[in-house]
């Protein structure tokens, strides 16, 4: 993949862009366990990069080695041209990376506004004691992000729901709640974790279309795991297979498609 | 700007009537948003701007006298200003329904030849790109909503925002042309164009002049005394001539404010900000808040429960009659006053009825339990009378004489008359100029004295002199033995049960009546959750016996009822089954206003009526569906066919 060294061009014509992070040779594990096993890859700015494979293969400890809530056994992470040491959450946040859950992780009690304002929290610069006392610039800056937030709620559809509390809502709207949380802040990479799991085929359309457009939108870098095939090929422009912890394919979904290796992972090879 | 400001007597088109409001009402509001959670206000100085601005940009676009101009989008300001825009440029703006699909868009736009279309956002762009190369008059999309739009190919297409940008960039060039076609514009030059649902066939392109429109508007805010301070909420599609009338003719002419709602699903609570003076719907959404209070209300603790049934309970009693200022007794004033302070006034709040001057329902029969439930709470519900080619306004009932089964009297400057065979005929100053390019359409509707045929067959009640409307003319029919046939009549009795949605009854030529029900998933779902009866789908739900012995006994009251009538006590039901599936416009089964298309229904389904004529007790069927997206798709279902009650008819003597 030399031939890309400054970023290409996808097949519906957006422009993709240099390595914004790059995995070199990274091993993890779990004492005698070993979750992933030697894989390098490099995730462009610009992109929608998927990591796929069958359950236990690595995928989701792989997305927590990316947002470095994981410290990897062997191997280099590298982002924005910098090798990245260990780091605290809120750094993780403040370098631009921002994630959704597998299982829905929101505070169920608070409005879907409140929820996606806690978004924001790391880019407040106000302190405690304004913000507690309502006083200055912390009712000027509030009124700043609310406006931030507007605009994604605008974005994402979610008008209806604004002042509803999480608890009360259907699963398919929680996801879209929690990606509206991950958009709050800004990210440069945002991680999905399994975005359509559980979802109705409308659902799934909707939150396609979503990831596309935040996508096409904000420019925002889009790694995501996801076993919906169907939907993994038509969203991502280079997708990652991995078979227990081991990476056994690379490149665009059609190449992928082909692989012999994808496909005996996925369905099974005979056995003489 | 000045030079465009017209007298009062002159103000002979919709944008004279925006340059008079300018210099009357500049600094008040004439439309509001609700957008990123903000209402945003264009007082009507800054709307004149923005309008003038798009329609200079529509003029560097090369917009040309009498062309056309889709707009297809939600109620939003720009869209309005969109179809103002149009007309100062010459042009007549065509609003469409936002949820018809590619074909039907194509018919419309290709019968009215439009050069332009305005689209709302990315999904109405791509129904016009679909059917782009059926229609090739087409030259130049706008849309609104840039989202998602980045990938297109902008050779003949624009954002709405950079069109009025460019307007506004270039009104040295453009601003001496607009005042001219401004200037141009006469009180018959055409201000809209409107397609008709299409009940029947292929929907009609109704062109109405500056002349009905103004001409109705004034009439109408004079009857109900409407007034620069009215707020009404711009929430029923643009296309249907109801919202052309309240939302442009009559805000323009009182020089009322305009709100739209932040999109479909906020209207309830959009509604209770606003608070509006002055509400039009139709009874489906009366319906809808009446059910949903009801279902909350049965959720409520038992003492709320008792305090809410004892209050309705009087103001059933005395509201409509305090609201028609007729005498009640002292103590049970002072009882209404009481509930108005623990449960009228809350839940007229809760509504978002609370400011109600005035409100309309029209377009179908309402039930009479839903319109007192209304009145009995203050809120002053009225009914009217209309259709698109009267520019709405036929009959419509005055303050203080308000009845669920009439539609009124005669509106300001409307004349009606009764033809031989039942028949409504009208004439007045909003009747339409013409059916678009259908000279045969326009000459068999309106005659030469300027008498339309509504297609309804009704009569004026002796004594109060309001009108009351049977049934569609053509759907009014005779039964094997002679006896009267009307099936609306019998279906709305039907439909005023919460529990059903909708209703088709058949009998013309037949010997006895018989019926499809469509259950109302919202109520019965509800109802199906409270006593313990599972379900996975709506079909299931439909077919379910306890469901079949619900609506049987609902079936078995109306045939009491209907008995009642000797006129018609020949439509009782005899058999009825609940379809599968609900009715939808998607499938051509209902008219985009939710009416129902009886002869395709019929035809669709004849293996359905079949068995409910041939004694079987059920039936197994296969339908074609339509989802949303335009793929289409089969249900299967076995439906069973329930006998109904009939009631012994007074039948009259001439057999």
């Amino acid at each position: 993949m030399n031939d890309m060294s400054d970023g290409y061009i996808t097949a519906d014509g957006r422009q993709i862009g240099g390595v914004l992070m790059e995995l070199k040779n990274i091993t993890l594990k779990f004492g005698g366990v070993t979750a992933i096993s030697d894989i390098s890859f490099d995730i462009r700015q610009g992109e929608i990069r998927a990591i796929i494979g069958p359950n236990g293969a690595g995928k989701s400890s792989m997305l927590n080695v990316i947002s470095g809530f994981y410290i990897p056994t062997e191997g280099e992470v590298w982002f924005k041209g910098y090798k990245r040491g260990p780091m605290r959450p809120y750094q993780v946040a403040q370098l631009g990376i921002a994630r959704t859950f597998q299982n829905i992780a929101l505070f169920d009690g608070m409005s879907v506004l409140d929820n996606i304002m806690t978004g924001r929290l790391t880019l407040m610069k106000s302190g405690l004691l304004s913000q507690a006392m309502w006083w200055g610039s912390a009712s000027k800056e509030e009124d700043e992000h609310r406006e931030k937030v507007e605009k994604i709620i605008d974005f994402l559809e979610i008008q209806p729901i604004r002042k509803t509390p999480v608890g009360r809502l259907p699963y398919g709207l929680k996801k879209r709640v929690e990606l509206a949380r991950a958009l709050a802040a800004e990210p440069k990479i945002l991680l999905l974790d399994e975005p359509m799991a559980g979802m109705n085929v409308e659902e799934k359309e909707d939150m396609c279309r979503f990831i596309l457009d935040v996508n096409d939108e904000f420019g925002t870098t889009i790694v995501l795991i996801e076993h919906d095939m169907g939907v993994v090929m038509d969203l991502s422009d280079r997708v990652v297979v991995m078979d227990y912890g081991r990476k056994i394919g690379d490149g665009p979904p059609d190449e992928v498609r082909n692989n012999q290796d994808v496909i005996d992972a996925y369905l099974g090879v005979a056995h003489d | 700007m000045a030079d465009a400001v017209a007298a009062e007597g002159s103000a002979h088109s919709i944008p004279a009537l925006l340059a008079r409001n300018v210099q009357r009402y500049g600094g008040y509001p004439a439309y509001r948003e609700k957008e990123f959670g903000i209402w945003q206000s264009w007082t009507w100085a800054q709307a004149s701007e923005e309008i003038r601005a798009m329609a200079m940009g529509f003029l560097s676009l090369g917009v040309n006298r009498g062309d056309h101009i889709a707009i297809i989008g939600r109620n939003r300001p720009a869209h309005y200003w969109a179809m103002v825009a149009a007309q100062m440029c010459g042009a007549v703006p065509v609003p469409l329904y936002q949820d018809a699909v590619a074909e039907e868009m194509a018919y419309v736009l290709g019968h009215c030849g439009a050069r332009f279309v305005v689209c709302g956002d990315q999904e109405q762009v791509d129904k016009v790109v679909e059917i782009e190369d059926q229609i090739h008059s087409i030259q130049h999309v706008m849309y609104t909503d840039k989202r998602g739009m980045r990938k297109y190919d902008h050779s003949r297409m624009n954002a709405l925002g950079d069109v009025v940008a460019e307007g506004r960039a270039g009104h040295y060039r453009y601003e001496e042309e607009l005042n001219r076609r401004i200037a141009e514009l006469t009180y018959d030059s055409t201000c809209v164009m409107l397609y008709t649902s299409g009940t029947t066939g292929k929907p009609k392109g109704v062109v109405l002049s500056n002349r009905n429109i103004i001409e109705t508007a004034k009439n109408s805010c004079a009857f109900d005394k409407l007034t620069r301070n009215e707020e009404v909420l711009a929430y029923l599609p643009m296309a249907w001539v109801g919202d052309f009338i309240f939302s442009v003719g009559q805000a323009y002419w009182a020089g009322f404010t305009v709100n739209c709602p932040e999109n479909a699903s906020t209207m309830m609570t959009d509604l209770r900000e606003i608070g509006p003076t002055y509400f039009f719907a139709p009874p489906r959404v009366f319906e809808g808040q009446l059910t949903n209070v009801m279902i909350r209300m049965e959720d409520a603790g038992k003492f709320k429960k008792w305090l809410f049934d004892r209050y309705m309970a009087l103001a059933r009693k005395v509201g409509p009659a305090i609201l028609d200022g007729k005498p009640v007794s002292g103590a049970e004033r002072l009882g209404y006053a009481l509930g108005n302070l623990f449960i009228y006034g809350p839940l007229k709040n809760t509504l978002g009825f609370t400011n109600i001057r005035v409100g309309y329902t029209a377009g179908e029969a309402i039930g009479p339990e839903i319109f007192d439930f209304y009145r009995s709470l203050g809120i002053n519900l009225k009914q009217l009378y209309g259709q698109t080619e009267a520019s709405v306004f036929i009959t419509q009932q005055p303050d203080g004489e308000v009845r669920s089964d009439t539609v009124g009297v005669p509106s300001p400057g409307v004349e009606v008359k009764i033809g031989d065979n039942g028949e409504v005929f009208y004439r007045s100053p909003g009747t339409f100029v013409e059916y678009y390019n259908n000279p045969d359409s326009t000459a068999s509707t309106k005659d030469p004295e300027g008498w339309v045929a509504t297609g309804d067959a009704g009569f004026f009640e002796e004594g109060s002199g309001h009108l009351r409307i049977i049934d569609r003319a053509k759907d009014v029919g005779k039964m094997a033995d002679g006896r009267l046939f009307a099936p609306k009549y019998v279906e709305n009795k039907l439909k005023f049960y919460p529990n059903i949605l909708e209703a088709v009854v058949f009998g013309a030529g037949k010997d006895r009546c018989t019926a499809f029900i469509n259950i109302d998933l919202n109520a019965v779902g509800n109802w199906a959750e409270r006593n313990n009866i599972a379900y996975a789908s709506y079909q299931e739900l439909a077919g379910h016996p306890k469901v079949y012995e619900m609506i049987k006994s609902h079936v078995n009251e109306v045939n009491a009822s209907v008995a009642l009538d000797p006129m018609l006590s020949g439509c009782q039901i005899h058999r009825f089954l609940i379809l599968h599936k609900e009715l939808d416009a998607d499938d051509g089964e209902m008219t985009r206003t939710r009416k129902v298309r009886r002869n395709i229904v019929a035809e669709k389904f004849a293996d359905l009526i079949e068995a409910l004529y041939d004694g079987r007790t059920s039936v197994y069927t296969e339908t074609e569906v339509t989802y949303e997206d335009g793929r289409k798709g089969a249900i299967k279902a076995t439906l069973s066919i329930a006998d109904a009650d009939v009631a012994p008819e007074q039948r009259m003597a001439a057999e």
